[in-house]
């Protein structure tokens, strides 16, 4: 059928499909059109997530308060691990509060897009609300341990310290940094399913390099500045001294970590752009 | 003059497929590649060459050197052979994944029904998925609350809308699928082969919504096997051929060139065919059809008995054979199922990897017709080729009558008339 000579419309937008050449930025725009979509997808992973369990959303306590049992058994009473003077209970779990949120986003979001290969296969939304959702729906299971968190406080007497003002940056910090290395981890695991199973490697060695069993306090400065490349060491230090008033004020080692988590989460939010357009065609 | 709706300039998508087979001179050579290989990987990895990554070199274009216009409210479908480029087209129309080359410019928001109940969960209730889905498919929280009744009542499970859709019969669930998808309300509708859901009365309902977004104004490009619906829905076809437009004209134009190309297809040998759907552990190899009286003549006649074999290459558990007969204009007349069972159906140990329906009575007027073959086993769909084989209907008796000379009908049905005397 020989077309006469069609015109433009203006009124509406136009959107044109093309080949990206190499890096480009980040779709943020379409997605912040599309942020409802993220909350159902975060909705969707909340109430999915403890279906047909026994104990439901216990699961979200039992993790971190079962690992805070076991490291103050073996590393609090038996190898005495020094605990900044605190009770080693509370010591450990307010680290094990925000460390269990990261390692569980990292579980879930790595392998948020291979899980919805079939939507992604078939229909087109940003690519980016599904990790970051995945990320977003492990803040109600943060929340919870947090309460109990509170609860194992008031048991040995402890009452938050005024620093607990900053304790929402320390929140925002460990969001930052998980969804960085989620945005990586899960574009990678679209192309190689190694990713897969380095994961629960990755989160082993990762902890033990984080100072949850141990204080940082062991170190000395600039060593302890050093550390802060880990961002989730600074995210730990900055917990407990938020809620516990540890007096190794974690300025300097907070920046480092800052930084870190910045730079984690911008160069995701880049790779992941980069790679996502392949996604539909390697799934 | 009109607007225009979807522009597609020199579009092309090279896809990257298989691995690289290496001829290594020395085994250490092999050796030191098996070490080397990973880190290659990872490096091309990390640096975000997608396919270096997967060390796949060979390349197919799936489309290529693509170009055409739609104006605004037309109604295009687009026909061709399994991997003619006709999924890959709408994919990168709706920008699920990105053109190698060329562009394509869509003026307007874009809605997509390439799959119903992608994105259903089934623990979630109907209601819940209603949602999820309707965010899925782009639409705002408030345009899905004001049409949860609509689309509740179109899918008619209004009794159900709090059980979760785990529950639902298949049906059902496919109902709420295409309901939430087909109320969609975009400028541009891109619609692939979804219409083959649920049941006669259901799909009936779905046709009419169809016409209805294609008498509203609004542009849909709509790619389907069934040659019937399309010409009932579209006014232009545009067909494609091993990723490049073959026709571009009115649907009738489009269908007849496309039928055309299938005829051409059976004089190949099955087992070369490389336009098939499935994964392919039992392939279909060859067909046969005959008279199934005397001595197996390939002459089928109307009203006499008829016998179709079909033999595959692998046994995979679970087999069955599903094959649909089509009119020489491409609309469906009929369909067997080998997992639908009869008290008369056998197992034979005997006949080898071969599936062989018998009919006693051909119920098919005169003309030409042409099977499409669907292998299913392993609970996945094994192969599927259209156009497996096709035959001529010569003129015959059902139960001692002649045949309706209409010319447009393709059943004949047995049948006893009482008439009035005087």
């Amino acid at each position: 059928m020989k077309e006469t000579t069609l015109t433009i419309p203006s009124d509406l937008p136009r959107t044109r499909r093309e080949a990206s050449k190499g890096w480009a930025w980040p779709k943020l725009r379409e997605l912040w059109e599309y942020r409802e979509l993220l909350f159902f997808f975060a909705w969707r992973d909340i109430k999915v997530r403890y279906r047909q369990t026994v104990m439901g959303a216990l699961w979200a306590i039992i993790q971190p308060f079962f690992t805070m049992v076991i490291f103050s058994l073996f590393f609090g009473r038996l190898a005495n691990v020094p605990s900044d003077g605190l009770p080693y209970p509370v010591f450990s779990f307010t680290a094990l509060v925000p460390w269990t949120f990261f390692a569980n986003a990292l579980a879930q979001a790595s392998n948020s897009l291979v899980i919805n290969a079939n939507m992604v296969k078939k229909i087109y939304f940003p690519r980016l609300a599904l990790p970051i959702a995945t990320v977003l729906a492990g803040v109600v299971d943060f929340a919870l341990a947090f309460l109990v968190l509170l609860g194992i406080m008031l048991y040995y007497g402890l009452v938050p310290t005024v620093n607990i003002i900053w304790l929402p940056f320390f929140t925002l910090l460990a969001l930052v940094t998980s969804l960085g290395v989620s945005l990586w981890l899960a574009a990678m695991n679209v192309q190689f399913r190694d990713v897969h199973y380095t994961i629960p490697f990755l989160t082993q060695a990762w902890l033990f390099v984080t100072p949850i069993a141990y204080p940082s306090s062991l170190l000395s400065e600039p060593w302890r500045t050093v550390y802060g490349l880990n961002p989730m060491a600074g995210v730990v230090e900055g917990f407990r001294w938020a809620l516990l008033g540890t007096d190794t004020a974690p300025g300097r080692m907070i920046m480092v970590s800052v930084l870190v988590a910045v730079i984690l989460f911008v160069s995701g939010a880049f790779y992941f752009r980069r790679m996502e357009q392949s996604f539909a065609d390697v799934l | 003059m009109s607007d225009i709706a979807i522009n597609v300039d020199s579009l092309g998508k090279k896809f990257q497929i298989g691995g690289r087979q290496k001829s290594y001179y020395r085994l250490t050579d092999q050796l030191v590649d098996t070490i080397v290989a990973p880190f290659r990987r990872a490096s091309n990895l990390i640096r975000g060459h997608a396919g270096a990554a997967a060390d796949l070199h060979e390349t197919i274009w799936a489309l290529k050197n693509i170009s055409f216009q739609v104006k605004s409210g037309q109604v295009v479908g687009i026909i061709g052979r399994n991997g003619a480029g006709k999924s890959t087209l709408l994919k990168i129309l709706t920008g699920i994944s990105d053109p190698t080359e060329g562009y394509a410019d869509i003026y307007g928001r874009v809605g997509s029904l390439l799959e119903v109940g992608t994105g259903f969960h089934p623990e979630l209730t109907g209601r819940e998925n209603v949602y999820l889905n309707g965010a899925i498919l782009g639409m705002k929280k408030t345009e899905i609350e004001r049409k949860l009744d609509e689309i509740v009542a179109f899918a008619e499970v209004d009794k159900f809308l709090d059980t979760p859709v785990k529950h639902y019969s298949s049906g059902m669930y496919v109902r709420l699928a295409f309901s939430v998808a087909a109320h969609l309300e975009p400028e541009i509708l891109l619609v692939d082969e979804v219409l083959a859901v649920g049941d006669i009365a259901f799909q009936r309902k779905c046709l009419g919504k169809m016409d209805d977004v294609a008498q509203q104004g609004r542009t849909v490009v709509f790619v389907s096997h069934n040659m019937g619906l399309l010409q009932q829905l579209c006014e232009r076809g545009i067909f494609l051929q091993q990723g490049t437009v073959h026709t571009d004209g009115t649907i009738t134009e489009a269908v007849d060139a496309y039928l055309q190309t299938l005829e051409r297809a059976i004089s190949q040998d099955l087992s070369r065919r490389t336009d098939r759907k499935g994964v392919g552990h039992a392939r279909l190899v060859d067909t046969e059809v005959t008279n199934g009286s005397n001595g197996y003549s390939s002459v089928l006649k109307t009203g006499q008995s008829a016998r179709f074999v079909f033999c595959v290459d692998a046994f995979v558990p679970g087999i069955a054979c599903n094959f649909f007969i089509h009119d020489a204009v491409g609309q469906p007349v009929t369909s067997f199922y080998s997992r639908l069972q009869g008290p008369e159906d056998t197992y034979d140990p005997m006949n080898g990897l071969k599936f062989v329906c018998e009919l006693d009575e051909l119920l098919l007027l005169p003309g030409r017709y042409r099977i499409d073959v669907a292998i299913v086993g392993d609970n996945l769909l094994q192969d599927f080729i259209e156009a497996a084989a096709v035959f001529e209907v010569a003129e015959g008796q059902v139960r001692g009558r002649p045949s309706p000379p209409d010319g447009k009908s393709s059943v004949s049905m047995s049948h006893r008339w009482t008439i009035p005397t005087r």
